[in-house]
C-alpha cells in the first residue's frame, strides 16, 4: 500500500511540474499541451463517444488477430518441436520474421486484402504468431524426458502425452509468448491503424492519426494515454495474476 | 464387491525372466556394450537388489524390464509373456523426482488411474486416498509438490507407482538423493508396504548397505560390459533395519566381494 501511495506522489509531482511549466510558458502548448488540456480533450471525447467507439473498434481488431495468432501459434510450435525439419525452415522462418517489425507487412496486406478488417487481423497475426510459436516450441523443448518417461510408464499414449503432460510442462514458457505476442499484436495494430485508414471503423490509431493532422497535441497525447493505460491494466489484470499463479505452481516464484 | 474394493484387491505379483539380454548404445560414433548376456530369475513377489558402481548398465537394464528400452538381443519376460513396450502391469519409480508440478499429491497418484478404463472419477480419487494414506501422506493431498520434502515427493511417487495395481515395481535407485535419516524411514516403510501389497520387485541401487537391508538377493553387476558378476542371497529376517548387524555383516561381504572382482567404488557401507 505504501509503495502504491509513493509511486502515486511521484507521478504526481511529475504532472505538477508538468502543468506548472505550461503556465510558466517555459513551452509552447502547441508542442506540449498540459495535462488539464489533455484531461479536457479525454472527458470531452469520453463525453461524445469517439474515444469509447474508437477503443472498442480496436479491441475487437485486437482480439481477433491476437485469437488468430494463438490458435495457430500453439499447434505450430508443439509440431515444430517434433521435426528436425520444420525446426530448421519454419523455426529460421519465425525467428526472422519475429524481429521483422510487423508494420512492414501493411504495403502488402493493403494490397492482397485491401483497406479491409482482413489486412488489420493480418497484420496483428504476423505480429502475434512468431512470438508465440517460438515460445511454445521453446517450452516444449525445456520439458524435462523424465516427465515423458513416466508418462509412458503409466500407459500414456503419445496424443495423451502431448495434451496432459508436454502441454501443461511447457505452460510457463507459452504463457510467456503470450504475453510477449500480445505486446507485439498491440503494437503492430496501432501502427497499421496509424499507417492506413478502414473504412468499416476508426480505431485509436486513427484516433492519433487524426489529433497530427489537426495539429491537435492533446488529443495525440491522451490517446497515447489511453493505449498506454490498456496495456498496463491488460498486463496486470490478465497476464501478471496467471504468470503468478503458474510461478507459486510450479514452485518457480520469485519472492 | 465395489468397484472400488475390486481395484484395491492385491493383484498376485509377477515372476521375472531375463534371457540373455544384451544392449547397445552408440556413444560418439562407436559402439559401446551396455549390457552383454545378462540372464536373471526372479521370483514372485521377490524383492530383488541390482547393485553396481555407475556405468554398470543397471538403469539401462532396469528400462528394458520396463520397456521402455528395447534389447538389442535376448527377452525379457514378465510372468510368463514377452515384454514389447511399458506397462501398468510394470510401473517405475525414478530416482529424479518424475511428479508433475501442474498437479498437487493426489493429482499425480491419480494420473496412472485416470488412464485405466473402467474407473470412474469418485472411485478413482477413493483409490488414489487409499495409495496416499498407505504411504502416511493423507493429509497432504492437496500440496503442490515443490512443498513437500524430497523425503515427501518420492512417497508420492511411491504411491502413484502403486495405484494402478502393478504386478512389479521398477525402482531406479529412488532413495539415493535422500538423506540418511530420511531413507532409513523409507527402508521400513518400503518393507512394510511390501507385506501388505506383494509386488516383485527390482530395485536399483549403488548403495551396499542398502541392497543388504532391502534385498531377499542381491544382484552385483560389473561394468564395461554390463554382466551379472554375482548373486548373494540375504537370508535375514524382516523387517530389517539399516543398522542391523546382520545387514553389515552381509554389506561387508558383499564389498570384499567387489573388491575382489576390482569393480571400482560401489558405495560400501552405509552413508
Amino acid at each position: 500500500m505504501k509503495r502504491w501511495l509513493v509511486a502515486g506522489a511521484v507521478f504526481g509531482a511529475l504532472l505538477a511540474v508538468w502543468q506548472l511549466g505550461d503556465s510558466c510558458r517555459w513551452w509552447s502548448s502547441v508542442l506540449l499541451p498540459s495535462p488539464a488540456s489533455i484531461v479536457q480533450y479525454l472527458v470531452a471525447a469520453l463525453a461524445d463517444g469517439t474515444l469509447l467507439s474508437a477503443t472498442l473498434v480496436t479491441g475487437q481488431r485486437l482480439l481477433v488477430g491476437y485469437a488468430i495468432g494463438v490458435v495457430a501459434g500453439i499447434p505450430l510450435g508443439l509440431l515444430m518441436s517434433r521435426s528436425r525439419l520444420l525446426q530448421d525452415t519454419l523455426g529460421t522462418l519465425a525467428l526472422g520474421l519475429q524481429t521483422l517489425p510487423s508494420v512492414c507487412w501493411v504495403p502488402l496486406a493493403l494490397l492482397w486484402f485491401g483497406q479491409t478488417e482482413t489486412a488489420m487481423a493480418f497484420v496483428v497475426v504476423m505480429g502475434t504468431l512468431w512470438a508465440i510459436l517460438l515460445a511454445t516450441a521453446d517450452g516444449v523443448r525445456n520439458v524435462p524426458p523424465i516427465y515423458v518417461r513416466a508418462a509412458r510408464t503409466m500407459g500414456s499414449q503419445p496424443l495423451h502425452t502431448l495434451v496432459h503432460v508436454t502441454l501443461p510442462a511447457s505452460l510457463p514458457f507459452v504463457i510467456g509468448g503470450m504475453k510477449q505476442g500480445w505486446a507485439f499484436a498491440w503494437r503492430s495494430l496501432m501502427a497499421a491503424e496509424i499507417y492506413v485508414t478502414v473504412l468499416t471503423g476508426f480505431g485509436l490509431g486513427h484516433l492519433l492519426h487524426y489529433g497530427r493532422e489537426l495539429h491537435a497535441m492533446e488529443q495525440v497525447i491522451g490517446v497515447m494515454a489511453v493505449i498506454v493505460t490498456i496495456g498496463l491494466l491488460v498486463d496486470r489484470v490478465v497476464f501478471s495474476p496467471v504468470e503468478r499463479a503458474l510461478h507459486r505452481r510450479w514452485g518457480t516464484a520469485r519472492s | 464387491m465395489s468397484r472400488v474394493e475390486e481395484e484395491l484387491r492385491s493383484v498376485p505379483p509377477e515372476a521375472l525372466r531375463l534371457e540373455g539380454v544384451s544392449k547397445r548404445f552408440l556413444a560418439r560414433g562407436s559402439e559401446l556394450l551396455v549390457l552383454d548376456d545378462v540372464s536373471l530369475d526372479i521370483a514372485e513377489g521377490e524383492l530383488v537388489c541390482l547393485l553396481g558402481p555407475s556405468g554398470c548398465g543397471k538403469s539401462t537394464l532396469l528400462n528394458v524390464v520396463a520397456g521402455l528400452e528395447r534389447p538389442d538381443a535376448g527377452r525379457v519376460l514378465a510372468g510368463g509373456t514377452e515384454v514389447a513396450g511399458p506397462s501398468r502391469d510394470r510401473m517405475v519409480m525414478f530416482q529424479e523426482p518424475a511428479l508433475f508440478p501442474w498437479r498437487d499429491a493426489l493429482g499425480n497418484v491419480l494420473f496412472g488411474l485416470e488412464l485405466k478404463p473402467g474407473l470412474d472419477k469418485a472411485s478413482r480419487r477413493e483409490v488414489a486416498r487409499y495409495y496416499l494414506r498407505l504411504v502416511g501422506l493423507e493429509s497432504f493431498e492437496k500440496s503442490p509438490i515443490h512443498e513437500l520434502s524430497g523425503g515427501m515427493r518420492q512417497r508420492v511417487a511411491l504411491a502413484r507407482a502403486l495405484a494402478p495395481n502393478p504386478r512389479v515395481l521398477l525402482m531406479d535407485e529412488p532413495f539415493s538423493a535422500l538423506d540418511a535419516m530420511t531413507r532409513e524411514q523409507l527402508y521400513a516403510d518400503l518393507q512394510g508396504i511390501q507385506q501388505k501389497r506383494r509386488k516383485t520387485i527390482l530395485f536399483v541401487t549403488h548403495n551396499v548397505r542398502e541392497s543388504a537391508c532391502l534385498g531377499d538377493r542381491i544382484v552385483v553387476m560389473s561394468p564395461n560390459p554390463g554382466r551379472i558378476a554375482a548373486v548373494v542371497d540375504v537370508a535375514l529376517p524382516r523387517p530389517r533395519d539399516i543398522n542391523d548387524s546382520g545387514v553389515a555383516e552381509i554389506a561387508r561381504k558383499v564389498t570384499a566381494m567387489l573388491r575382489a572382482q576390482h569393480v571400482p567404488a560401489a558405495e560400501a557401507g552405509g552413508r
